[in-house]
C-alpha cells in the first residue's frame, strides 16, 4: 500500500509569513507586468478582426507583415499558431482607424484577404477561422465577464454563510479573491490572451479553489467539535495535515488532466489549460496559507466561542460518539501559541 | 441482499437509459442536393450529440439594425421584422438546422452550422426584403396546363411515383382525375406532377405532401416544365407548412406574374382584435400613390384572392378581396388568434420598411479546424483518463479499480446527459469534460482517505467503509455545490462556447456524484458481501 503524507505532522501555519512574502512577490511581479504591458485582451473584448490562415508551405511572418503593410494594415499582430504553416493575424480596432466602426471589422477581413492573395497567392492558403467583433459587443462582453466574477463571489459567500459560519465564509472568499488576483498576475506575466474561455477558466479556478478550501474547513469544523481542548492554531494544522493525502491525490489527478489538455488539446485550449494548471497550485496554496491564517486572524479580532466553531455546529445535532474503539487523539501539532 | 439488488437495478436502469440516449439514430437533416443546388431532406445515422459551431465548423453572426445613417426609432420592431425576413430565407442557406433568434432587444443571432460560404450567407441575410401583393390564378390556367406538363415529363423519362400519392389526391377531391380525363393518353396512369398536387381551398392553391416538396420543386424548376407554365403565371411556395389531418403539407400557389402593389407603397400595418366582431384584423395604410393604384386594381378583382408574397414566399392563406380598397384597408383573419394577425402585420412591415442590418460580430470556423479540434480534444481526453486511471489504481489498488469502473460510468452518464437534454458540445465543453474527469475522482479520494483513517483507528473493515462514506459526505456535498454554483453563473452570464463549458461542468458534477458515491458504494457492498471475513481492505 502506498501512503503519501500519512500521519503527516507539519507545522504549516508557522510558515505563513514566508508564504505571505512569496505570494506578495508573485503579485508584485504581476502588477509590474500589468502596469507596463497591460492585459492581452482577445478581440472578443477589444473588438477587432482575427483570421487564422493555414498555408501549404511555411511562409515567413515578415513576408505576411510586408503584404499587410502594403494594403494599409499597420500594426496587425502576426503569430504562428501551433504549426509553422498556421498563422493568426489579429487587427484590433484601435489599429484600423480611419473607417467607421461598423464596417471596419469587415473591411479588415477583406483587406487581409487581398494582402494574402498578393503575397502567398490565391489558392495557396485557406482561411480556417475568422472572428470579427464590433466595439459594442466587446464592451458588453467585458461587462459580462466582470459581472460573472462578482456574482460568483456573492453567491459563494451566501452559500458558505448558510452552510458554515460567516467567519469561515469570509476567510474562504478572501482566499478565493487571492487566487483571482494571483491568476491575473500569472496571466499578465505569461502574456496569455484573455478570451472568454480564459475568463471561464478563472471562474473554474474560483470554484476549484473554494472546493479545496471547503474540504479543509469541513475538517476544521469537525475537529473543533472533536478536540475541544485545543486551540485554533493546532486545529488548523491538524486539519491541513489530515487532508494532505487527499490534496496530493486530487490535485495530482486534476493536474494530470490539465497537463494533457495543455500538451494535446491544441492552441485554442492552451491558454485555458495554462490558467487551470496555475489555478490548481494557487488554489491549493491559498487554502492552506490564506484561508486558514485568515480564520486565525478573525478569531483574534472577534474572539469568542463562535470562532471556536460552536455556532458552526449549532445548527446540527452534535455527532454522537462513534462506536468501536475510541479514537486516540493525535498529539497537539506544535505547542506554539497564537501570536 | 435486497439493498444491493435495488442498487444494482437503479444502476442498470441508468446505464440502459444512458446507452439509449447515445445510440446512433436516424436524424433528419437538410442538405444541399449537389445536382440541383437546392435543399433536400436526408436521414443520417449518427450519435445524437449536438456539436457546437466551433467543432463542426460554421458561421455565427450577430446582427443589429444599422443606425449609422440616422437613428432607428424602434429597433425592437426593426429586429423582429428582420428576423421574420431571415426566417423566410432559411431554405437559401446551405446548412442543416440554421438557428435564427433574437437576443436581448435589438440583436439577431444567426448560426449556420456547416456553411462553407460566408460571403453568400451574409448576402442572403442582408438582402433587402421584397413584399408584393399578387392575384392568384383565378382562371385555373396552371391547372389546365398540368396535363401537358405531365406529358412532357413522361416524354422526358421522369417516372411517376407509386400509387400512394394519387390515392391521397383523390381523397381530397383533387384534380388528378380531372387532369387524367383531359388527356386521353394519360387516363390510366397518374400524372407525374399532378399526382403530387392536391387542390387547395383557394383558387390557384395546391397542397404538396411535405416529404414530396423538394421533388415537386425540382420538377417545376426544370426548363422544359417552365416553358409549359402559362404566360403571366408564376409558381410560388407558401412560407409555412400546413397540416391536414395528421399529414403536413406545403402549399404551392399559382399567382399572376404582375404584382398589383409592392411593399414600397405600404406605410403602416398593425394587428388588433375587433371589439365588435371579435375577429383578428390586420390594418394597413398605403401611400397616396399606392392607394390610387390599389383602388383601381381591387375594383377589377373583387371576389378574387390576393397572395401576400415576401421574398418569393406566400405568407399565410391568400385573403379574398371583398370591396374596392383605397389607402386604408384591413385583412380579416376571422377567429384565428391575434398572434397570427401580429405575425402577418410584421410580414407587411418587414416588406414596407427595410431594416438594414449591420454585422456586429462574426465567427467563422472552417470544418477542418473543427475536425482537428475534436481529434485533439479526444487525444487529450484519452491521455488524461489513462493518467487518472494509473494514479488511482497504483495508489488505491483494488478500491482504485472500483473507482475507475465508476469513472467509465461517469463518462457514459455525462455524454448521455448532454444528449438527453439537447445541450451542445463545444470545444471549451470538451476541455471542461476532460478537466472534470480529474475532479470527478475527488469524491472517491475523499471517501478512500476516510476509510484508511478509520481502518487506522482500528475499526473493522465493514464499519470503516460505512464510516468513511458517511463522514466524507459533508465535504463532498459542500465542495461540489460550490463548484456547481460558479458553473451555473458562468452559464447565466456566458455566451455560446462558454455556456457549453458550464453545461458540461454542471452535468459532470451531477454525474460524478452518482458514479463516485452511489456506484462505488454499491461495488463496495458487493465486495464486502462476497468476503465477509475480510480483515484487510485493498484501499
Amino acid at each position: 500500500m502506498i501512503r503519501l503524507f500519512a500521519n503527516a505532522n507539519y507545522d504549516f501555519i508557522k510558515w505563513r509569513r514566508w508564504a505571505y512574502s512569496l505570494t506578495a512577490g508573485i503579485m508584485l511581479v504581476g502588477v509590474g507586468f500589468l502596469a507596463t504591458r497591460g492585459i492581452n485582451y482577445s478581440i472578443e473584448f477589444t473588438g477587432g478582426t482575427l483570421l487564422q490562415v493555414a498555408t501549404k508551405t511555411a511562409v515567413p511572418t515578415a513576408q505576411i507583415r510586408q503584404a499587410l503593410d502594403a494594403v494599409g494594415l499597420h500594426g496587425a499582430e502576426i503569430q504562428t499558431f501551433g504549426a509553422d504553416t498556421s498563422y493568426v493575424i489579429r487587427a484590433r480596432l484601435a489599429h484600423a482607424a480611419g473607417e467607421t466602426e461598423a464596417t471596419s471589422t469587415q473591411a479588415v477581413a477583406a483587406a487581409v484577404g487581398r494582402a494574402l492573395d498578393q503575397s502567398i497567392g490565391a489558392g495557396q492558403y485557406t482561411v480556417v477561422r475568422t472572428e470579427a467583433v464590433g466595439p459594442k459587443v466587446g464592451r458588453e462582453l467585458q461587462g459580462k465577464a466582470l459581472l460573472a466574477i462578482a456574482l460568483s463571489f456573492l453567491v459563494t459567500l451566501v452559500y458558505l454563510a448558510a452552510r458554515f459560519e460567516w467567519r469561515f465564509g469570509l476567510a474562504a472568499v478572501l482566499a478565493t479573491a487571492h487566487d483571482v488576483v494571483a491568476t491575473i498576475a500569472f496571466i499578465s506575466v505569461m502574456h496569455l490572451e484573455v478570451s472568454l474561455i480564459v475568463v471561464g477558466a478563472v471562474l473554474t479556478v474560483v470554484g476549484y479553489s473554494l472546493n479545496d478550501t471547503i474540504i479543509i474547513f469541513d475538517r476544521v469544523r469537525e475537529n473543533l467539535h472533536k478536540y475541544r481542548r485545543q486551540n485554533l492554531y493546532e486545529i488548523l494544522n491538524l486539519s491541513i495535515n489530515e487532508t494532505l493525502p487527499r490534496s496530493v491525490l486530487t490535485h495530482g489527478t486534476t493536474i494530470a488532466t490539465t497537463l494533457a489538455l495543455l500538451v494535446l488539446a491544441g492552441e485554442v485550449i492552451r491558454p485555458f489549460a495554462w490558467v487551470m494548471t496555475f489555478g490548481i497550485f494557487t488554489g491549493t496554496f491559498s487554502s492552506i496559507y490564506i484561508a486558514a491564517p485568515i480564520l486565525l486572524l478573525i478569531e483574534k479580532r472577534w474572539p469568542g466561542e463562535d470562532a471556536r466553531g460552536a455556532r458552526a455546529l449549532g445548527a446540527r445535532a452534535p455527532v454522537p460518539p462513534a462506536p468501536g474503539p475510541v479514537p486516540t487523539p493525535r498529539p497537539p501539532a506544535a505547542p506554539a501559541p497564537v501570536r | 441482499m435486497s439493498t444491493i439488488r435495488q442498487r444494482l437495478i437503479i444502476i442498470g436502469l441508468l446505464i440502459v437509459g444512458s446507452i439509449a440516449a447515445l445510440v446512433p439514430r436516424n436524424v433528419t437533416q437538410r442538405v444541399v442536393d449537389p445536382a440541383t443546388g437546392r435543399m433536400k431532406d436526408t436521414t443520417v445515422r449518427r450519435m445524437p450529440i449536438n456539436l457546437g459551431l466551433d467543432l463542426q465548423g460554421g458561421i455565427h453572426l450577430a446582427l443589429e439594425v444599422d443606425q449609422s445613417k440616422g437613428p432607428v426609432p424602434d429597433c425592437a420592431d426593426a429586429i423582429q421584422r428582420a428576423e421574420r425576413v431571415v426566417r423566410t430565407r432559411i431554405d437559401e442557406f446551405g446548412t442543416t438546422e440554421p438557428v435564427v433568434q433574437i437576443i436581448g432587444r435589438c440583436r439577431l443571432i444567426v448560426e449556420l452550422a456547416g456553411e462553407k460560404d460566408p460571403a453568400r450567407a451574409k448576402g442572403v441575410i442582408q438582402r433587402t426584403a421584397f413584399l408584393e401583393f399578387r392575384i392568384t390564378d383565378m382562371k385555373n390556367l396552371f391547372q389546365s396546363a398540368l396535363p401537358q406538363i405531365d406529358a412532357a415529363l413522361r416524354r422526358a423519362g421522369v417516372k411517376a411515383r407509386g400509387a400512394a400519392p394519387s390515392a391521397v389526391a383523390q381523397l381530397f377531391g383533387g384534380d388528378t382525375s380531372k387532369a387524367g380525363r383531359d388527356s386521353a393518353a394519360a387516363a390510366n396512369t397518374p400524372g407525374v406532377l399532378s399526382a403530387l398536387l392536391n387542390q387547395g381551398q383557394v383558387p390557384g392553391e395546391f397542397l404538396v405532401p411535405e416529404e414530396e416538396w423538394t421533388l415537386v420543386d425540382s420538377l417545376i424548376s426544370r426548363p422544359d416544365v417552365r416553358q409549359l407554365i402559362p404566360r403571366g403565371i408564376d409558381l410560388r411556395w407558401g412560407a409555412q407548412v400546413e397540416s391536414r389531418g395528421a399529414r403536413p403539407y406545403r402549399p404551392l400557389y399559382a399567382v399572376e406574374s404582375r404584382p398589383i402593389i409592392t411593399g414600397e407603397e405600404l406605410q403602416k400595418a398593425t394587428a388588433r382584435r375587433d371589439q365588435v366582431t371579435n375577429q383578428s384584423v390586420v390594418e394597413f395604410t398605403l401611400s397616396r400613390r399606392g392607394g390610387r393604384r390599389f383602388s383601381e386594381e381591387t375594383a377589377r378583382h373583387i371576389q378574387d384572392y390576393m397572395a401576400i408574397i415576401l421574398d418569393g414566399r406566400v405568407q399565410g392563406q391568400p385573403p379574398v378581396i371583398r370591396s374596392q380598397i383605397g389607402t386604408r384597408g384591413q385583412i380579416e383573419l376571422g377567429g384565428k388568434p391575434l398572434q397570427e394577425a401580429s405575425d402577418l402585420a410584421l410580414v407587411l412591415r418587414a416588406g414596407a420598411l427595410p431594416a438594414p442590418l449591420t454585422i456586429v460580430e462574426e465567427r467563422t470556423i472552417g470544418p477542418s479546424l473543427g475536425a482537428d479540434s475534436i481529434k485533439d480534444g479526444i487525444h487529450a481526453g484519452v491521455v488524461g483518463v489513462v493518467l487518472v486511471i494509473l494514479i488511482m489504481v497504483v495508489y488505491y489498488r483494488l478500491s482504485g479499480a472500483l473507482a475507475v469502473g465508476a469513472l467509465t460510468l461517469y463518462c457514459l452518464f455525462t455524454l448521455a446527459g448532454l444528449s438527453a437534454f439537447g445541450f451542445t458540445l463545444t470545444l471549451p465543453g470538451m476541455a471542461g469534460f476532460v478537466l472534470s474527469i480529474g475532479i470527478a475522482v475527488d469524491a472517491n479520494v475523499l471517501i478512500f482517505e476516510r476509510i484508511r483513517e478509520e481502518l487506522q483507528h482500528g475499526k473493522l473493515v465493514r464499519t470503516a467503509v460505512d464510516e468513511g462514506f458517511k463522514h466524507a459526505m459533508n465535504a463532498i456535498v459542500d465542495s461540489n455545490v460550490s463548484t456547481a454554483l460558479t458553473a451555473f453563473i458562468l452559464y447565466l452570464v456566458g455566451t455560446g462556447p462558454v455556456q457549453g463549458f458550464a453545461i458540461t461542468l454542471i452535468i459532470g458534477i451531477a454525474a460524478s456524484m452518482i458514479s463516485a458515491i452511489f456506484v462505488v458504494k454499491t461495488l463496495f457492498l458487493i465486495w464486502l458481501q462476497r468476503r465477509p471475513a475480510m480483515t484487510t481492505l485493498s484501499v
